[in-house]
């Protein structure tokens, strides 16, 4: 697995610099344009926060599922369809299990970076109120795992990459619109809110704003790290059964 | 420019023929999930004015313009998602999809062997682009109106405004195309893509940002499309709508010219 993951780091090695570029300069862009200025216009802030502490968590949380998503997307598809890369890791001895799980270490190596720049760019702004902020590295790994492995799955199983802008179109964004990033999933009519909770993101969004601020999270922290290791292992458990059918002979 | 250009819009002999010819070229490519990808692009606006506007809107409560009129957050920012919305999907024709047709799947190459020339297919591509773009945007105003967040009369003035912000971005995207080397130099368009759509007046007032970044945003496209749609929507457009425009037009003929003397370049060896 190791030697895969391996692999993947070295054809970032490739192009690093221009994802460091929008990995430090959008977070910044976004708190700026975003946080403080739309912050100005929020009069008392939100549950007795300012603004923009407010949603700089739901923002890292958003950044994490989509680069996740994105890295599971196209880059999934190419190396089945275009430029096969997994058929030539098959012909290797390398297992499986390692082609999935070195790609998806690798998933959660640029996801992780992301959500480091972003909590780096957070505390330069000060939006960060206890120590505890550091817990959201780890909760950005699994909410990243309970993004990636089911884009795994569903990336393998479609015919054309158009089915990946739908899944942008009609999951990641709204998803990053409404579960909570930008205003409380309270204010949402019932039957959207239900939706908004059956999003993984909005989990992830709650613990992450309950570590940055130092607050209690909303719903109990076990019950949200279970819900995201349900995504997380029912997604891998179908890409694994998609990855064996088409690689497999 | 403008006496090169419109002669050949207008008239369906030749040039005009010939660029409708690229145009029919990409109707006839769709295929089945092209198109719901096609049609779903007008949900993507739709779902940020309902975050946005009004979910955020009800965080912020009113606005006042600097004319002093107090509207609705969700009317100040329908408008500004209405420019953003035409920008992006003029953008999205006119600099992934295009750059790919050129660059790999060399299209053009096949293209220019027929009658039809470079700025033709400068031209075809972006009355695709705008086709596209006029829809969503027909169908944003739509909504607009059944919100209550303007007028009918309004809605129907600001329909050609927001034909001509597409135009516009499709000519600049199809000129800084042309420059791009690879796919990488895209990541530089999004980033200053997502630059102008959080600083161009979209979400709060222009009047709110320090005075240099004001004088730089003044003088950014989405800013002047911001400007010119909000004020026909809000009713507040006063004769620096005419300066919109004329800065619109003026993106539109030199992103053409550019355009069409670089494919010549690229393409005609």
């Amino acid at each position: 697995m190791t030697a895969v993951f391996e692999f993947w780091l070295v054809t970032y090695k490739r192009v690093w610099r221009g994802s460091a570029l929008s990995t430090f300069v959008l977070p910044v862009l976004t708190v700026l344009g975003f946080g403080l200025g739309v912050g100005e216009y929020v009069d008392g802030g939100v549950e007795g926060v300012p603004y923009l502490d407010w949603i700089v968590p739901g923002l890292i949380a958003s950044t994490v599922m989509q680069v996740a998503i994105f890295e599971s997307t196209w880059p999934v598809l190419s190396n089945f369809n275009w430029v096969r890369t997994y058929e030539g890791q098959a012909a290797t001895p390398v297992r499986l299990d390692d082609i999935l799980g070195g790609n998806l270490l690798y998933v959660l190596f640029r996801a992780l970076t992301g959500a480091v720049a972003f909590l780096l760019v957070a505390a330069v702004f000060g939006a960060l109120h206890t120590w505890w902020a550091l817990a959201v590295l780890p909760v950005s790994l699994l909410l990243a795992l309970a993004f990636a492995a089911p884009t795994f799955a569903y990336s393998s199983s479609v015919s054309s990459d158009s089915y990946l802008a739908l899944l942008f179109r009609f999951a990641v964004i709204p998803m990053s619109l409404f579960a909570g990033v930008f205003f409380p999933v309270e204010s949402l009519p019932v039957g959207l809110r239900w939706l908004a909770y059956a999003s993984p993101l909005w989990h992830g969004v709650d613990i992450s704003r309950a570590a940055t601020l130092g607050v209690p999270a909303e719903w109990s922290v076990p019950g949200h790290l279970l819900y995201l290791a349900l995504w997380a292992g029912g997604g891998y458990a179908i890409a694994r059964i998609r990855f064996k059918k088409r690689l497999v002979v | 420019m403008l006496t090169l250009v419109l002669p050949r819009l207008v008239s369906f002999e030749g040039g005009g023929r010939r660029s409708a010819s690229v145009t029919e070229r990409n109707v006839a490519a769709l295929k089945s999930a092209y198109w719901v990808v096609l049609i779903s692009g007008f949900f993507e606006p739709l779902l940020y004015l309902l975050s946005i506007g009004v979910g955020v809107g009800g965080l912020v409560g009113d606005l006042t313009l600097p004319s002093g009129q107090v509207v609705e957050y969700a009317e100040f920012v329908a408008p500004a998602m209405l420019a953003a919305a035409a920008m992006s999907g003029a953008l999205s024709e006119t600099t992934f999809n295009f750059f790919g047709k050129m660059k790999f799947m060399k299209l053009y190459d096949g293209v220019l062997a027929t009658p039809v020339r470079p700025f033709e297919i400068a031209l075809g591509e972006l009355a695709w682009a705008m086709v596209r773009g006029s829809l969503y945007s027909a169908a944003f105003l739509v909504v607009m109106f059944a919100l209550d967040l303007t007028t009918g009369p309004r809605a129907l003035a600001a329909f050609p405004a927001a034909v001509l912000v597409g135009f516009a971005f499709g000519a600049l995207g199809m000129a800084l195309s042309t420059f791009m080397r690879g796919w990488q130099d895209f990541d530089l368009i999004g980033s200053a893509q997502f630059a102008l759509f959080l600083f161009s007046g979209t979400f709060v007032p222009a009047e709110s940002y320090p005075t240099v970044l004001r004088w730089v945003v003044e003088v950014t496209p989405l800013y002047r499309a911001v400007e010119l749609l909000r004020g026909i929507s809000t009713g507040t457009l006063g004769a620096s709508g005419w300066l919109d425009v004329a800065y619109l037009l003026a993106v539109v003929a030199i992103g053409l010219a550019v355009a069409s003397r670089r494919m010549a370049t690229l393409l005609c060896k």
